[in-house]
Protein backbone atom coordinates (compact mmCIF):
# COMPACT_ATOMS: atom_id res chain seq x y z
CA UNK A 1 0.00 0.00 0.00
CA UNK A 2 1.34 3.38 -0.85
CA UNK A 3 1.46 6.00 1.87
CA UNK A 4 -0.95 8.26 0.02
CA UNK A 5 -3.64 5.62 -0.21
CA UNK A 6 -3.17 4.84 3.48
CA UNK A 7 -3.77 8.52 4.20
CA UNK A 8 -6.99 8.31 2.17
CA UNK A 9 -8.00 5.34 4.26
CA UNK A 10 -7.31 7.37 7.41
CA UNK A 11 -9.33 10.31 6.16
CA UNK A 12 -12.32 8.27 5.05
CA UNK A 13 -12.25 6.21 8.25
CA UNK A 14 -12.34 9.38 10.35
CA UNK A 15 -15.22 10.81 8.33
CA UNK A 16 -17.10 7.57 8.75
CA UNK A 17 -16.57 7.70 12.52
CA UNK A 18 -17.81 11.29 12.66
CA UNK A 19 -20.89 10.37 10.65
CA UNK A 20 -21.76 7.23 12.59
CA UNK A 21 -22.52 8.89 15.88
CA UNK A 22 -25.06 11.59 15.29
CA UNK A 23 -27.56 11.51 18.09
CA UNK A 24 -26.94 9.19 21.00
CA UNK A 25 -29.37 9.01 23.90
CA UNK A 26 -27.51 9.65 27.19
CA UNK A 27 -28.58 6.18 28.29
CA UNK A 28 -26.21 4.70 25.79
CA UNK A 29 -23.16 6.85 26.41
CA UNK A 30 -21.51 4.38 28.73
CA UNK A 31 -22.17 1.24 26.64
CA UNK A 32 -21.21 3.05 23.45
CA UNK A 33 -17.96 4.24 24.97
CA UNK A 34 -17.19 0.80 26.23
CA UNK A 35 -18.09 -0.83 22.90
CA UNK A 36 -15.99 1.62 20.88
CA UNK A 37 -13.22 1.04 23.38
CA UNK A 38 -13.33 -2.69 22.68
CA UNK A 39 -12.99 -1.98 18.97
CA UNK A 40 -9.88 0.11 19.60
CA UNK A 41 -8.29 -3.16 20.72
CA UNK A 42 -8.02 -3.88 16.99
CA UNK A 43 -4.27 -3.35 17.55
CA UNK A 44 -4.33 -7.05 18.28
CA UNK A 45 -3.92 -7.44 14.51
CA UNK A 46 -0.71 -5.43 14.64
CA UNK A 47 0.53 -7.57 17.52
CA UNK A 48 -0.29 -10.72 15.52
CA UNK A 49 1.60 -9.37 12.51
CA UNK A 50 4.57 -8.68 14.75
CA UNK A 51 4.60 -12.23 16.09
CA UNK A 52 4.21 -13.82 12.66
CA UNK A 53 6.99 -11.73 11.17
CA UNK A 54 9.34 -12.12 14.14
CA UNK A 55 11.13 -15.03 12.45
CA UNK A 56 12.37 -16.63 15.62
CA UNK A 57 13.51 -13.39 17.24
CA UNK A 58 12.59 -14.26 20.83
CA UNK A 59 12.52 -10.75 22.37
CA UNK A 60 10.29 -9.61 19.53
CA UNK A 61 8.07 -12.66 20.01
CA UNK A 62 7.71 -11.79 23.68
CA UNK A 63 6.92 -8.14 22.98
CA UNK A 64 4.36 -9.21 20.40
CA UNK A 65 2.82 -11.73 22.76
CA UNK A 66 2.52 -9.25 25.63
CA UNK A 67 1.06 -6.69 23.24
CA UNK A 68 -1.42 -9.28 22.00
CA UNK A 69 -2.36 -10.05 25.58
CA UNK A 70 -3.02 -6.39 26.39
CA UNK A 71 -5.05 -5.95 23.21
CA UNK A 72 -7.17 -9.02 23.80
CA UNK A 73 -7.71 -8.01 27.42
CA UNK A 74 -9.18 -4.83 26.00
CA UNK A 75 -11.22 -6.55 23.28
CA UNK A 76 -12.63 -9.50 25.20
CA UNK A 77 -13.19 -7.57 28.42
CA UNK A 78 -14.66 -4.63 26.53
CA UNK A 79 -17.21 -6.63 24.58
CA UNK A 80 -18.24 -8.73 27.57
CA UNK A 81 -18.72 -5.77 29.83
CA UNK A 82 -20.70 -3.91 27.15
CA UNK A 83 -22.89 -6.95 26.70
CA UNK A 84 -23.46 -7.13 30.43
CA UNK A 85 -24.61 -3.52 30.50
CA UNK A 86 -26.83 -3.86 27.46
CA UNK A 87 -28.37 -7.08 28.72
CA UNK A 88 -29.91 -5.02 31.50
CA UNK A 89 -31.65 -2.70 29.09
CA UNK A 90 -33.07 -5.46 26.99
CA UNK A 91 -34.60 -7.18 30.01
CA UNK A 92 -38.07 -5.89 29.22
CA UNK A 93 -40.49 -5.44 32.10
CA UNK A 94 -42.87 -8.39 31.86
CA UNK A 95 -44.43 -7.92 35.28
CA UNK A 96 -46.34 -4.71 34.64
CA UNK A 97 -48.94 -5.78 37.21
CA UNK B 1 -3.29 -10.88 -7.06
CA UNK B 2 -3.25 -14.36 -5.68
CA UNK B 3 -5.95 -16.07 -3.70
CA UNK B 4 -4.82 -15.32 -0.09
CA UNK B 5 -4.60 -11.62 -0.92
CA UNK B 6 -8.08 -11.59 -2.40
CA UNK B 7 -9.55 -13.51 0.53
CA UNK B 8 -7.95 -11.15 3.03
CA UNK B 9 -9.16 -8.16 1.05
CA UNK B 10 -12.74 -9.42 1.08
CA UNK B 11 -12.64 -10.30 4.77
CA UNK B 12 -11.15 -6.94 5.70
CA UNK B 13 -13.80 -5.13 3.73
CA UNK B 14 -16.53 -7.15 5.39
CA UNK B 15 -15.01 -6.54 8.83
CA UNK B 16 -14.92 -2.76 8.28
CA UNK B 17 -18.52 -2.79 7.14
CA UNK B 18 -19.65 -4.81 10.16
CA UNK B 19 -17.66 -2.63 12.57
CA UNK B 20 -19.26 0.49 11.13
CA UNK B 21 -22.71 -1.07 11.44
CA UNK B 22 -21.80 -2.10 14.98
CA UNK B 23 -20.89 1.43 16.08
CA UNK B 24 -23.99 2.76 14.36
CA UNK B 25 -26.20 0.20 16.07
CA UNK B 26 -24.67 0.91 19.48
CA UNK B 27 -26.19 4.37 19.40
CA UNK B 28 -29.76 3.05 19.46
CA UNK B 29 -31.32 1.32 22.46
CA UNK B 30 -33.12 -1.34 20.44
CA UNK B 31 -30.21 -2.51 18.36
CA UNK B 32 -27.41 -1.92 20.84
CA UNK B 33 -26.92 -5.43 22.12
CA UNK B 34 -26.95 -7.07 18.71
CA UNK B 35 -24.66 -4.35 17.42
CA UNK B 36 -22.15 -5.08 20.15
CA UNK B 37 -22.15 -8.74 19.19
CA UNK B 38 -21.85 -7.81 15.55
CA UNK B 39 -18.76 -5.75 16.31
CA UNK B 40 -17.29 -8.61 18.34
CA UNK B 41 -17.94 -10.95 15.41
CA UNK B 42 -16.28 -8.51 13.02
CA UNK B 43 -13.21 -8.42 15.25
CA UNK B 44 -12.86 -12.20 15.29
CA UNK B 45 -13.45 -12.24 11.55
CA UNK B 46 -10.55 -9.84 11.09
CA UNK B 47 -8.27 -12.16 13.07
CA UNK B 48 -9.30 -15.11 10.92
CA UNK B 49 -8.64 -13.01 7.83
CA UNK B 50 -5.14 -12.04 8.96
CA UNK B 51 -4.14 -15.53 10.06
CA UNK B 52 -5.46 -17.17 6.89
CA UNK B 53 -3.55 -14.63 4.84
CA UNK B 54 -0.25 -15.50 6.53
CA UNK B 55 -1.02 -19.21 6.36
CA UNK B 56 -1.61 -18.88 2.64
CA UNK B 57 1.50 -16.81 1.95
CA UNK B 58 4.52 -16.98 4.21
CA UNK B 59 3.17 -19.57 6.63
CA UNK B 60 3.24 -19.22 10.40
CA UNK B 61 6.08 -20.83 12.36
CA UNK B 62 5.30 -23.17 15.25
CA UNK B 63 7.15 -20.83 17.56
CA UNK B 64 4.89 -17.96 16.51
CA UNK B 65 1.81 -20.05 17.17
CA UNK B 66 3.02 -20.78 20.69
CA UNK B 67 3.46 -17.09 21.48
CA UNK B 68 0.16 -16.21 19.83
CA UNK B 69 -1.63 -18.76 21.98
CA UNK B 70 0.11 -17.70 25.19
CA UNK B 71 -0.68 -14.03 24.60
CA UNK B 72 -4.26 -14.47 23.51
CA UNK B 73 -5.24 -16.92 26.23
CA UNK B 74 -3.85 -14.84 29.09
CA UNK B 75 -5.29 -11.61 27.73
CA UNK B 76 -8.73 -13.01 26.97
CA UNK B 77 -8.95 -14.89 30.24
CA UNK B 78 -8.14 -11.89 32.41
CA UNK B 79 -10.41 -9.68 30.32
CA UNK B 80 -13.32 -12.09 30.58
CA UNK B 81 -12.89 -12.64 34.30
CA UNK B 82 -12.71 -8.94 35.07
CA UNK B 83 -15.69 -8.21 32.82
CA UNK B 84 -17.81 -10.82 34.59
CA UNK B 85 -16.80 -9.95 38.12
CA UNK B 86 -16.63 -6.19 38.21
CA UNK B 87 -19.62 -4.54 39.93
CA UNK B 88 -21.74 -2.26 37.79
CA UNK B 89 -20.90 0.68 40.02
CA UNK B 90 -17.27 0.65 38.99
CA UNK B 91 -17.97 0.59 35.28
CA UNK B 92 -16.18 3.87 34.48
CA UNK B 93 -12.88 2.74 35.97
CA UNK B 94 -13.17 -0.62 34.24
CA UNK B 95 -13.59 1.04 30.87
CA UNK B 96 -10.58 3.19 31.71
CA UNK B 97 -8.48 0.14 32.53
CA UNK B 98 -9.43 -1.68 29.31
CA UNK B 99 -8.76 1.43 27.36
CA UNK B 100 -5.32 1.90 28.89
CA UNK B 101 -4.39 -1.63 27.92
CA UNK B 102 -5.40 -0.96 24.33
CA UNK B 103 -3.05 2.01 24.33
CA UNK B 104 -0.31 -0.12 25.87
CA UNK B 105 -0.72 -2.66 23.09
CA UNK B 106 -0.20 -0.04 20.38
CA UNK B 107 2.82 1.27 22.24
CA UNK B 108 4.40 -2.18 22.45
CA UNK B 109 3.85 -2.90 18.77
CA UNK B 110 5.56 0.34 17.78
CA UNK B 111 8.35 -0.30 20.26
CA UNK B 112 8.88 -3.80 18.92
CA UNK B 113 9.06 -2.60 15.34
CA UNK B 114 11.40 0.23 16.31
CA UNK B 115 13.88 -1.99 18.16
CA UNK B 116 13.74 -4.92 15.76
CA UNK B 117 12.76 -3.67 12.30
CA UNK B 118 10.69 -6.34 10.53
CA UNK B 119 12.00 -7.42 7.13
CA UNK B 120 9.47 -6.19 4.64
CA UNK B 121 10.98 -8.07 1.71
CA UNK B 122 12.24 -5.01 -0.09
CA UNK B 123 15.60 -4.14 1.36
CA UNK B 124 16.35 -1.11 -0.81
CA UNK B 125 16.44 1.92 1.46
CA UNK B 126 13.80 4.49 0.74
CA UNK B 127 14.17 7.72 2.63
CA UNK B 128 10.54 8.75 2.29
CA UNK B 129 9.27 5.37 3.42
CA UNK B 130 11.56 5.21 6.41
CA UNK B 131 10.54 8.73 7.41
CA UNK B 132 6.88 7.72 7.36
CA UNK B 133 7.76 4.64 9.32
CA UNK B 134 9.55 6.65 12.01
CA UNK B 135 6.78 9.22 12.23
CA UNK B 136 4.12 6.56 12.61
CA UNK B 137 6.19 4.71 15.21
CA UNK B 138 6.64 7.93 17.19
CA UNK B 139 2.95 8.82 17.02
CA UNK B 140 1.97 5.33 18.05
CA UNK B 141 4.33 5.42 21.03
CA UNK B 142 3.39 8.96 22.02
CA UNK B 143 -0.37 8.47 21.87
CA UNK B 144 -0.19 4.91 23.19
CA UNK B 145 1.81 5.97 26.25
CA UNK B 146 -0.48 8.92 27.02
CA UNK B 147 -3.51 6.66 26.67
CA UNK B 148 -2.01 4.08 28.99
CA UNK B 149 -0.79 6.27 31.84
CA UNK B 150 -3.73 8.66 31.50
CA UNK B 151 -6.23 5.82 31.73
CA UNK B 152 -4.47 4.25 34.69
CA UNK B 153 -4.45 7.56 36.54
CA UNK B 154 -8.13 8.07 35.67
CA UNK B 155 -8.91 4.62 37.01
CA UNK B 156 -6.93 5.15 40.19
CA UNK B 157 -8.65 8.47 40.83
CA UNK B 158 -12.12 7.02 40.31
CA UNK B 159 -11.25 4.12 42.60
CA UNK B 160 -10.10 6.60 45.20
CA UNK B 161 -6.53 5.27 45.17
CA UNK B 162 -5.21 8.62 44.07
CA UNK B 163 -6.30 12.02 45.25
CA UNK B 164 -5.61 15.30 43.52
CA UNK B 165 -2.27 16.60 44.77
CA UNK B 166 -2.28 20.27 45.69
CA UNK B 167 0.46 21.36 43.33
CA UNK B 168 -1.50 20.10 40.36
CA UNK B 169 -4.05 22.82 41.00
CA UNK B 170 -1.51 25.60 40.78
CA UNK B 171 -0.06 27.05 37.61
CA UNK B 172 3.00 24.85 38.08
CA UNK B 173 1.27 21.99 36.35
CA UNK B 174 1.08 23.84 33.02
CA UNK B 175 4.80 24.47 33.20
CA UNK B 176 5.55 20.83 34.04
CA UNK B 177 3.34 19.54 31.24
CA UNK B 178 4.83 21.94 28.73
CA UNK B 179 8.29 20.65 29.69
CA UNK B 180 7.11 17.06 29.09
CA UNK B 181 5.53 18.03 25.78
CA UNK B 182 8.66 19.82 24.57
CA UNK B 183 10.81 16.89 25.67
CA UNK B 184 8.59 14.52 23.68
CA UNK B 185 9.00 16.76 20.65
CA UNK B 186 12.79 16.74 21.05
CA UNK B 187 12.82 12.97 21.38
CA UNK B 188 10.62 12.73 18.31
CA UNK B 189 12.97 14.78 16.12
CA UNK B 190 15.98 12.99 17.53
CA UNK B 191 14.37 9.71 16.56
CA UNK B 192 13.74 10.86 13.01
CA UNK B 193 17.37 11.95 12.83
CA UNK B 194 18.26 8.31 13.28
CA UNK B 195 19.07 8.28 16.97
CA UNK B 196 17.14 5.15 17.94
CA UNK B 197 18.00 5.31 21.63
CA UNK B 198 15.88 8.41 22.07
CA UNK B 199 12.87 6.15 21.67
CA UNK B 200 13.16 5.43 25.40
CA UNK B 201 13.13 9.12 26.15
CA UNK B 202 9.94 9.36 24.09
CA UNK B 203 8.36 6.48 26.00
CA UNK B 204 9.22 8.03 29.37
CA UNK B 205 8.23 11.62 28.72
CA UNK B 206 5.00 10.79 26.95
CA UNK B 207 4.07 8.49 29.84
CA UNK B 208 4.78 11.33 32.25
CA UNK B 209 2.76 13.69 30.08
CA UNK B 210 -0.22 11.32 30.31
CA UNK B 211 0.04 11.39 34.09
CA UNK B 212 0.61 15.13 34.29
CA UNK B 213 -2.40 15.94 32.13
CA UNK B 214 -4.84 13.59 33.85
CA UNK B 215 -3.82 14.07 37.49
CA UNK B 216 -5.19 17.64 37.93
CA UNK B 217 -8.61 16.76 36.53
CA UNK B 218 -11.35 16.46 39.10
CA UNK B 219 -13.43 13.34 39.52
CA UNK B 220 -16.59 14.94 38.14
CA UNK B 221 -14.90 15.51 34.81
CA UNK B 222 -13.35 12.05 34.66
CA UNK B 223 -15.97 10.53 32.31
CA UNK B 224 -15.13 13.14 29.72
CA UNK B 225 -11.46 12.35 30.12
CA UNK B 226 -12.06 8.62 29.76
CA UNK B 227 -14.07 9.23 26.63
CA UNK B 228 -11.27 11.39 25.25
CA UNK B 229 -8.66 8.78 26.13
CA UNK B 230 -10.86 6.25 24.38
CA UNK B 231 -10.63 8.39 21.29
CA UNK B 232 -6.84 8.51 21.74
CA UNK B 233 -6.58 4.74 21.85
CA UNK B 234 -8.32 4.71 18.48
CA UNK B 235 -5.74 7.13 17.16
CA UNK B 236 -2.96 4.98 18.61
CA UNK B 237 -4.44 1.96 16.82
CA UNK B 238 -4.56 3.89 13.55
CA UNK B 239 -0.92 4.90 14.02
CA UNK B 240 -0.02 1.27 14.69
CA UNK B 241 -1.84 0.52 11.42
CA UNK B 242 0.65 2.75 9.61
CA UNK B 243 3.51 0.99 11.38
CA UNK B 244 2.51 -2.49 10.22
CA UNK B 245 0.89 -1.33 6.97
CA UNK B 246 -2.65 -2.46 7.74
CA UNK B 247 -5.62 -0.65 6.20
CA UNK B 248 -8.08 -2.37 8.47
CA UNK B 249 -6.29 -1.07 11.55
CA UNK B 250 -6.23 2.43 10.14
CA UNK B 251 -9.93 2.45 9.28
CA UNK B 252 -11.05 0.92 12.58
CA UNK B 253 -8.70 3.13 14.61
CA UNK B 254 -9.79 6.26 12.80
CA UNK B 255 -13.43 5.33 13.24
CA UNK B 256 -13.06 4.85 16.98
CA UNK B 257 -10.95 7.98 17.26
CA UNK B 258 -13.52 10.14 15.49
CA UNK B 259 -16.52 8.55 17.16
CA UNK B 260 -14.85 8.95 20.55
CA UNK B 261 -14.27 12.61 19.87
CA UNK B 262 -17.95 13.16 19.02
CA UNK B 263 -19.02 11.26 22.12
CA UNK B 264 -16.69 13.39 24.23
CA UNK B 265 -18.28 16.49 22.75
CA UNK B 266 -21.78 15.19 23.50
CA UNK B 267 -20.80 14.44 27.10
CA UNK B 268 -19.26 17.87 27.58
CA UNK B 269 -22.50 19.44 26.44
CA UNK B 270 -24.47 17.37 28.93
CA UNK B 271 -22.26 18.61 31.75
CA UNK B 272 -22.12 22.15 30.51
CA UNK B 273 -18.35 22.07 30.37
CA UNK B 274 -16.13 22.87 27.44
CA UNK B 275 -13.43 20.41 26.57
CA UNK B 276 -10.80 23.09 27.08
CA UNK B 277 -11.94 23.84 30.61
CA UNK B 278 -12.03 20.14 31.44
CA UNK B 279 -8.49 19.63 30.21
CA UNK B 280 -6.83 22.77 31.46
CA UNK B 281 -9.20 24.22 34.03
CA UNK B 282 -8.23 21.88 36.82
CA UNK B 283 -10.70 20.47 39.27
CA UNK B 284 -14.01 22.28 39.67
CA UNK B 285 -13.92 22.22 43.45
CA UNK B 286 -10.61 24.08 43.49
CA UNK B 287 -12.15 26.99 41.59
CA UNK B 288 -15.29 27.04 43.62
CA UNK B 289 -13.68 27.41 47.02
CA UNK B 290 -12.15 30.61 45.76
CA UNK B 291 -15.20 32.11 44.10
CA UNK B 292 -18.61 31.02 45.26
CA UNK B 293 -19.75 28.03 47.22
CA UNK B 294 -18.97 29.94 50.36
CA UNK B 295 -21.56 30.51 53.00
CA UNK B 296 -23.03 28.25 55.59
CA UNK B 297 -26.37 26.56 55.52
CA UNK B 298 -28.80 28.61 57.57
CA UNK B 299 -32.14 26.94 57.21
CA UNK B 300 -31.73 23.19 57.29
CA UNK B 301 -34.81 21.16 58.14
CA UNK B 302 -34.09 17.63 59.10
CA UNK B 303 -36.79 15.06 59.49
CA UNK B 304 -37.26 11.45 60.47
CA UNK B 305 -37.91 8.48 58.24
CA UNK B 306 -41.36 8.22 59.74
CA UNK B 307 -42.35 11.71 58.59
CA UNK B 308 -40.99 10.91 55.19
CA UNK B 309 -43.09 7.76 55.01
CA UNK B 310 -46.24 9.65 56.07
CA UNK B 311 -45.75 12.25 53.37
CA UNK B 312 -45.07 9.59 50.77
CA UNK B 313 -48.20 7.72 51.70
CA UNK B 314 -50.34 10.78 51.09
CA UNK B 315 -48.72 11.59 47.76
CA UNK B 316 -50.17 11.07 44.32
CA UNK B 317 -47.06 11.67 42.27
CA UNK B 318 -43.53 10.91 43.37
CA UNK B 319 -40.33 11.54 41.46
CA UNK B 320 -37.12 9.81 42.47
CA UNK B 321 -33.82 11.54 41.71
CA UNK B 322 -31.05 8.96 42.00
CA UNK B 323 -27.39 9.91 42.10
CA UNK B 324 -24.06 8.27 42.55
CA UNK B 325 -24.52 8.07 46.32
CA UNK B 326 -27.30 5.59 45.72
CA UNK B 327 -24.99 3.43 43.68
CA UNK B 328 -22.24 3.59 46.27
CA UNK B 329 -24.64 2.45 48.96
CA UNK B 330 -25.72 -0.37 46.61
CA UNK B 331 -29.24 0.69 47.42
CA UNK B 332 -30.84 0.49 43.98
CA UNK B 333 -32.55 -2.81 44.82
CA UNK B 334 -33.87 -1.47 48.11
CA UNK B 335 -35.10 1.60 46.31
CA UNK B 336 -36.97 -0.64 43.90
CA UNK B 337 -38.70 -2.27 46.89
CA UNK B 338 -39.84 1.11 48.14
CA UNK B 339 -41.17 2.20 44.78
CA UNK B 340 -42.96 -1.11 44.31
CA UNK B 341 -44.85 -0.50 47.54
CA UNK B 342 -45.76 3.01 46.46
CA UNK B 343 -46.93 1.80 43.08
CA UNK B 344 -49.10 -0.85 44.68
CA UNK B 345 -50.80 1.98 46.54
CA UNK B 346 -51.61 3.65 43.24
CA UNK B 347 -48.94 6.31 43.53
CA UNK B 348 -47.40 7.45 40.27
CA UNK B 349 -43.62 6.94 40.50
CA UNK B 350 -41.00 7.95 37.96
CA UNK B 351 -37.24 8.30 38.09
CA UNK B 352 -35.66 11.52 36.88
CA UNK B 353 -32.33 10.79 35.28
CA UNK B 354 -29.96 13.67 34.86
CA UNK B 355 -27.69 13.21 31.82
CA UNK B 356 -24.65 12.87 34.05
CA UNK B 357 -26.22 11.08 37.00
CA UNK B 358 -23.77 8.56 38.36
CA UNK B 359 -20.18 8.84 37.33
CA UNK B 360 -20.74 8.60 33.64
CA UNK B 361 -23.57 9.52 31.31
CA UNK B 362 -25.92 6.58 31.15
CA UNK B 363 -24.36 4.99 34.20
CA UNK B 364 -27.47 5.45 36.34
CA UNK B 365 -29.68 3.85 33.69
CA UNK B 366 -27.47 0.79 33.79
CA UNK B 367 -27.61 0.60 37.59
CA UNK B 368 -31.39 1.00 37.76
CA UNK B 369 -31.90 -1.49 34.96
CA UNK B 370 -29.89 -3.91 37.06
CA UNK B 371 -32.46 -3.46 39.82
CA UNK B 372 -35.31 -4.28 37.41
CA UNK B 373 -36.70 -0.79 37.23
CA UNK B 374 -38.95 -0.70 34.15
CA UNK B 375 -37.35 1.25 31.36
CA UNK B 376 -40.47 3.40 30.86
CA UNK B 377 -40.17 4.82 34.37
CA UNK B 378 -36.79 6.35 33.65
CA UNK B 379 -37.39 9.88 32.44
CA UNK B 380 -34.75 12.12 30.97
CA UNK B 381 -34.24 15.59 32.35
CA UNK B 382 -35.97 17.54 29.57
CA UNK B 383 -38.99 15.28 29.74
CA UNK B 384 -39.39 15.33 33.50
CA UNK B 385 -38.58 18.96 34.32
CA UNK B 386 -42.05 20.33 33.43
CA UNK B 387 -43.57 17.70 35.74
CA UNK B 388 -42.02 18.93 38.97
CA UNK B 389 -44.62 21.64 39.82
CA UNK B 390 -47.34 18.97 39.73
CA UNK B 391 -45.34 16.60 41.89
CA UNK B 392 -46.10 15.98 45.55
CA UNK B 393 -42.86 14.45 46.73
CA UNK B 394 -39.37 14.35 45.29
CA UNK B 395 -36.93 11.90 46.78
CA UNK B 396 -33.32 12.89 46.16
CA UNK B 397 -31.03 9.94 46.77
CA UNK B 398 -27.34 10.58 46.72
CA UNK B 399 -27.60 13.25 44.06
CA UNK B 400 -26.34 16.71 44.77
CA UNK B 401 -24.97 18.98 42.07
CA UNK B 402 -27.59 17.94 39.54
CA UNK B 403 -30.35 19.35 41.76
CA UNK B 404 -28.59 22.55 42.75
CA UNK B 405 -30.77 25.56 41.91
CA UNK B 406 -27.61 27.70 41.93
CA UNK B 407 -27.04 26.53 38.38
CA UNK B 408 -30.11 28.53 37.38
CA UNK B 409 -30.13 31.44 39.79
CA UNK B 410 -26.59 32.36 40.72
CA UNK B 411 -24.49 33.59 37.84
CA UNK B 412 -21.38 33.70 40.03
CA UNK B 413 -21.59 29.97 40.72
CA UNK B 414 -19.22 27.66 38.86
CA UNK B 415 -22.26 25.49 38.22
CA UNK B 416 -24.12 28.35 36.56
CA UNK B 417 -25.61 27.28 33.26
CA UNK B 418 -25.42 23.59 33.94
CA UNK B 419 -28.74 21.97 33.16
CA UNK B 420 -30.30 20.79 36.42
CA UNK B 421 -33.44 19.05 37.61
CA UNK B 422 -35.93 21.60 38.96
CA UNK B 423 -36.80 19.60 42.05
CA UNK B 424 -37.45 22.72 44.16
CA UNK B 425 -40.67 23.24 42.14
CA UNK B 426 -42.22 20.19 43.79
CA UNK B 427 -44.36 20.52 46.90
CA UNK B 428 -42.00 18.60 49.17
CA UNK B 429 -38.41 17.54 48.62
CA UNK B 430 -36.70 14.90 50.74
CA UNK B 431 -32.95 14.71 50.43
CA UNK B 432 -31.52 11.47 51.74
CA UNK B 433 -27.89 12.12 52.49
CA UNK B 434 -25.23 10.93 54.84
CA UNK B 435 -24.20 14.36 56.05
CA UNK B 436 -23.93 17.95 54.99
CA UNK B 437 -20.83 17.39 52.89
CA UNK B 438 -20.74 19.04 49.49
CA UNK B 439 -21.29 17.23 46.21
CA UNK B 440 -18.70 16.24 43.70
CA UNK B 441 -18.15 19.80 42.60
CA UNK B 442 -17.58 20.82 46.23
CA UNK B 443 -20.22 23.52 45.98
CA UNK B 444 -22.87 24.41 48.51
CA UNK B 445 -26.32 23.29 47.48
CA UNK B 446 -28.95 26.02 47.89
CA UNK B 447 -31.67 23.43 47.63
CA UNK B 448 -31.00 22.23 51.17
CA UNK B 449 -31.83 25.67 52.56
CA UNK B 450 -35.24 25.92 50.91
CA UNK B 451 -38.30 25.69 53.17
CA UNK B 452 -39.86 22.83 51.24
CA UNK B 453 -36.74 20.72 51.54
CA UNK B 454 -36.22 18.27 54.38
CA UNK B 455 -33.05 16.36 54.98
CA UNK B 456 -33.18 12.72 56.00
CA UNK B 457 -29.72 11.95 57.28
CA UNK B 458 -28.31 8.47 56.97
CA UNK B 459 -26.89 5.90 54.63
CA UNK B 460 -29.17 5.57 51.61
CA UNK B 461 -29.61 1.83 52.00
CA UNK B 462 -30.41 2.02 55.70
CA UNK B 463 -32.85 4.88 55.27
CA UNK B 464 -34.62 3.05 52.47
CA UNK B 465 -34.82 -0.10 54.54
CA UNK B 466 -36.31 1.87 57.43
CA UNK B 467 -38.67 3.45 54.96
CA UNK B 468 -39.89 0.05 53.84
CA UNK B 469 -40.59 -0.79 57.49
CA UNK B 470 -42.46 2.45 58.07
CA UNK B 471 -44.49 2.02 54.91
CA UNK B 472 -45.38 -1.49 56.01
CA UNK B 473 -46.59 -0.17 59.34
CA UNK B 474 -48.76 2.32 57.49
CA UNK B 475 -50.19 -0.50 55.44
CA UNK B 476 -48.85 0.85 52.18
CA UNK B 477 -48.59 -1.69 49.42
CA UNK B 478 -50.58 -4.38 51.20
CA UNK B 479 -53.97 -4.59 49.74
Amino acid sequence: MSFISLLWVLLLGSLLGLELIGKVPPTLHTPLMSGANAISGITMLAALTLIVKAEGNVPLLIIGSVSLGFALFNVVGGFFVTDRMLAMFSRKPSNKK
Amino acid sequence: MNLPVIIKFVIDLLAVLLLALGIKGLSKVKSARDANRLAAFAMSLSVVGLLSYYLGTSGIAIQSWIWIIIGSITGSLFGAILAKKVPMTSMPETVALFNGCGGMSSLLVALGVAIFPISSGQENFDFFKSLINEVSISVSIFVGAITFTGSIVAMAKLQGWLSTPGWTQSKVRHFVNIVFAVASLIAFFDLINGNTSSIWLLVIVSSLLGIGVTLPIGGADMPVVISLLNSYSGIAAAAAGFVVDSQLLIVAGAMVGAAGLILTQVMCKGMNRSLVSVLFGGSLSAQSTASSGSGEYTNITSCSVEECALTLEAANKVIIVPGYGLAVAQAQHTLREVTKKLEQNGIDVVYAIHPVAGRMPGHMNVLLAEADVPYEQLKEMDVVNPDFPATDVVLVLGANDVVNPQAKNDSSSPLYGMPVLDVQEARTVFVIKRGMSAGYSGIKNDLFDLPNTSMVFGDAKKVLNDLIGELKDLGVGEK
